[in-house]
């Protein structure tokens, strides 16, 4: 077998731990009794998603009319959400499936966190399009399950390729995430002392006895899902894209669309794992696992990315007045100028600019400007889709029935809920499960692999 | 020794290269029934283990042709067959827009089945009563070791030799393992009562969800708005008109759009005279006219004219149309009848335009020539 020569590459564990310390290193947070800054936080994201499900609770009872849409802006915030929170998904599955295909280690100390937010993330946008759809409780018609009615979902529109992808997505990254935590999983069962955390342990982790008969299969399977995950990661945004690309309005029936939407879903992604990581690492000491490096790393990728969607916002306004279609080029020059100019301006700022920092690298290594920066990116990126759902719509093709969309209290309480929602969910996890993929951070501690074979 | 019964001897390691070498020697010396436990793969291993590649990459092959294979089944079943539906103009069974759905259901199905071969069917999980859970072997592979095993079923096993073989290549430690009591007497019971009653509690719920879901939470009244519209269906009685007839009459003193006015109102003769039939008794007309006949004129006068109505002397029974008098009757005089009704008899104006009671008049001669056919009818 070819190996990548490991003397080469850089440390990407600090401080060259022994195995038993990567264990502990990592099982901590699981073993010990949280500090009170953990309840603090965890206090206020359940908060925040009690908000949210009051909202959501008053709108199931009296109907969608309390959002702030109405004709001729149908999709405002509920689809932004959407929209919003699947592209925050995509960092998770390019970290752990697509970085593994192209073989960078440094994936390993955020794989496992990335991926649980994928989850977490897909798991609060798929919430959108249910609730959206105003009679939620008749949501399982989404699917084509036979019904007396004899009728079947439309598989020629893009809102049912949504269905499909997105629970594709939840599922497939679900599998990926719980296949990578087995091994931990058996860790886990074989330290643990309490009873009852054993049983628990025990059932999850399926009796993997860390055999090498199954790595080699479970070697070989990774490899298979990573394989399948990249390019479901990049159709999902792209048949997200396509719920917007496949109508036929102006400032939405564009091809760049795909592209242009799976580059700011990793934009916004990294911002949010970047964020996350950063808090993270403080609280539970993880400095030399998830390091300064891979910060960096990240850093890097979101200035790629963040670059790309500026050329996509340029790209729009050249083919707007490329094309010569008056319609198009009034939605854009509304769009920078209009009765949105404000949202569009948060957007460009907090997108592109403010992500050249990062060409600095003082910027790209120190904790607080980045984070600040990684939170600017989410706003930004939150606005992107803003300005696209909601300013084509406000200015449709009939002068008269133009509206300008405000948000009512329920869709504000709504979109902190969903944030309530995540970081409760991120919460929890940090303290059921560990973030950090123990096999993995072993398979590449500098001793851990044979010399010669 | 002990009454226990030995499983496999375990070395540990603490070096992966010692640990490689003595992997090698076990090849060599052809032992069977032996593995390499460590907490992350150990590069190169698969190699010396002489494994086999892994089958997964076929497994997922085949599945994802089969979500592929399906997928098209279900659009092309939906969409092109079962409820045919035109969206966009496009074909019933526009391929390009099945594409997502296609690809979807074949990463689902490669992705999820895999894992479900790999782990249900080739690692036989779960599997919590292996012998090495709970030992310390296993514990210090999870901690800090990589261990190797050879188990005493191999043909080959002998307890010293190996011991001594193991020796050879300084492990940290060499354990035996032993099957633990429950482990050598477990049997797994079918039958038994917790199992049979885990399987019933399964049934219950599950067929209680589905009802729960299908019938209570996806009930949909059913679509009949097409047929309980607020209107009047013919023959239906209203509240709204003096009469209560649901039907109403036209206007009097006007004529059907397309109609003519009727100029022999009252005089038969005239008409019988008069008129004459502008249809030719092509078979179109014919049918047209068994058509009218058999809707508007057999309730009374019979499917052939007889005059054997099939209202059950709720209306007096008319005379047969095959007399001499109607035989001998013009065409015109016939038709007179049809518009005006003849005493007891209404007229059928409403209800026939003037090219259907032509062809009802048609009708009629051709049953009148059924019933007394003349000789030159024969040839
Ligand atoms: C409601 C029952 C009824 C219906 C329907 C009806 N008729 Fe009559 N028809 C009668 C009765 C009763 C008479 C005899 C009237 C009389 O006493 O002179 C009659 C008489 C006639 C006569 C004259 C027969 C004769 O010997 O004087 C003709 C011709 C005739 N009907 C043709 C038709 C045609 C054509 C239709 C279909 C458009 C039709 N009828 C529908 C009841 C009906």
């Amino acid at each position: 077998m070819n190996q990548i020569d490991y003397t080469i590459e850089p440390q990407i564990i600090e401080g060259n731990p022994t195995q038993s310390q990567v264990n502990d290193a990592i099982a901590k947070p699981l073993e010990t009794k949280p500090t009170w800054k953990y309840y603090l936080a965890l206090g206020i994201s359940v908060s925040m998603l009690l908000t949210g499900a009051i909202c959501l609770g008053y709108t199931f009872y009296y109907g969608l009319g309390l959002w702030g849409i109405n004709q001729p802006i149908g999709w405002a915030f509920d689809i932004v959400n959407f929209v919003f929170w699947v592209g925050i998904g995509h960092a998770g599955t390019l970290i752990s499936a697509i970085l593994f295909l192209f073989r960078q280690k440094w994936r390993t100390g955020i794989a496992r966190f990335a991926e649980a937010m994928t989850i977490f993330a897909v798991m609060t946008a798929g919430l959108f399009p249910l609730i959206h759809t105003g009679r939620p409780w008749l949501d399982g018609y989404l699917f084509p399950l036979p019904n007396q009615h004899h009728l079947w979902v439309n598989f020629t529109s893009p809102l049912i390729w949504d269905v499909f992808a997105v629970s594709t997505y939840l599922t497939v990254s679900f599998v990926f995430w719980y296949i990578g935590l087995i091994p931990d999983l058996a860790i886990l069962r074989d330290r643990t002392k309490s009873k009852v955390k054993k049983i628990i342990y025990s059932i999850f982790s399926l009796g993997w006895r860390h055999s090498n008969t199954h790595w080699h299969h479970y070697e070989m399977i990774y490899l298979v899902l990573a394989g399948f995950a990249t390019p479901l990661v990049l159709s999902v945004h792209t048949i997200v894209s396509f719920d917007f690309a496949v109508s036929i309005l102006p400032g939405w029936h564009t091809t760049i669309f795909p592209p242009y939407f799976v580059a700011g879903a990793v934009f916004s992604g990294f911002a949010m794992v970047q964020n996350v990581l950063i808090v993270i690492r403080k609280i539970f000491d993880l400095e030399h696992i998830i390091t300064l490096d891979i910060l960096e790393k990240m850093n890097k990728v979101m200035l790629a990315t963040g670059m790309m969607v500026g050329y996509a916002y340029g790209m729009e306004f050249f083919i707007a007045w490329y094309s010569g279609n008056p319609l198009e080029s009034f939605v854009f020059i509304n769009r920078a100028f209009g009765n949105y100019a404000w949202a569009y301006w948060i957007m460009v700022s907090c997108n592109v600019i403010f992500t050249q920092l990062f060409w600095i690298k003082k910027i790209r290594r120190s904790i607080i400007p980045m984070f600040i920066i990684g939170v600017l990116v989410n706003v930004g990126m939150w606005f992107e889709r803003f300005v696209i759902v909601v300013t084509t719509t406000s200015r449709d093709f009939l002068p008269t029935s133009w509206d300008y969309f405000k948000p009512t209290l329920y869709d504000i309480g709504i979109l902190i809920g969903s944030f309530g929602l995540f970081f409760t969910l991120v919460i929890l996890f940090i303290r059921a499960l560990p973030v950090v993929s123990i096999s993995e951070v072993k398979a590449i501690l500098p001793n851990s692999q044979p010399k010669h074979h | 020794m002990e009454s226990r019964k030995l499983y496999a001897i375990g070395a540990l390691f603490n070096d992966p290269n010692k640990l490689v070498k003595l992997a090698k020697k076990i090849v060599e010396q052809g032992y069977k029934n032996w593995d390499v436990h460590s907490s992350f793969p150990i590069h190169g291993l698969p190699k010396i283990m002489r494994l086999k590649w892994s089958p997964l990459g076929y497994v997922a092959l085949i599945l994802g042709l089969t979500g592929t294979t399906f997928g098209l089944f279900l659009t092309w079943w939906t969409m092109s067959v079962d409820y045919p539906l035109i969206i966009g103009g496009k074909p019933w069974f526009s391929f390009p827009a099945f594409v997502p759905v296609l690809f979807e259901l074949t990463v689902l199905l490669a992705s999820v089945g895999t894992a479900i071969v790999m782990l249900f069917i080739i690692f036989k999980f779960p599997n919590n009563r292996h012998p090495l859970h709970d030992t310390d072997y296993l514990k210090k592979v999870s901690s800090d070791n990589c261990g190797l095993i050879i188990e005493a079923k191999d043909k080959k096993f002998n307890y010293d030799e190996i011991k001594s073989l193991f020796s050879q290549f300084e492990p940290d430690s060499i354990i035996d393992i032993y099957y633990q009591e429950e482990e050598t007497s477990y049997k797994p019971k079918v039958f038994d009562w917790k199992f049979i009653v885990f399987l019933i509690v399964v049934a219950i719920l599950t067929s209680a969800i589905g009802y729960l879901f299908n019938n209570v939470i996806l009930y949909l009244p059913p679509f009949d708005f097409m047929m309980n519209q607020h209107k009047l269906n013919p023959q239906e009685a209203s509240t709204f008109f003096n009469d209560g007839f649901g039907m109403r009459k036209p206007v009097p003193g006007t004529v059907a759009r397309g109609e003519a006015f009727y100029p022999f109102k009252g005089k038969p003769d005239e008409a019988g005279t008069k008129l004459i039939n502008p249809l030719l008794p092509s078979k179109e007309n014919l049918e047209l006219g068994k058509s009218k006949y058999n809707t508007f004129c057999s309730p009374c006068h019979g499917w052939r004219g007889e005059g054997d109505s099939r209202l059950n002397g709720q209306f007096p029974n008319p005379p047969s149309l095959h007399s001499e008098k109607v035989r001998n009757w013009s065409d015109g005089r016939i038709y007179h009848v049809i518009v005006e009704g003849q005493n007891i008899m209404p007229s059928y104006s409403k209800q026939l335009t003037e090219k259907e009671r032509w062809a009802i008049v048609l009708y009629i001669r051709a049953l009148q020539r059924s019933l007394n056919a003349k000789q030159e009818d024969v040839q």
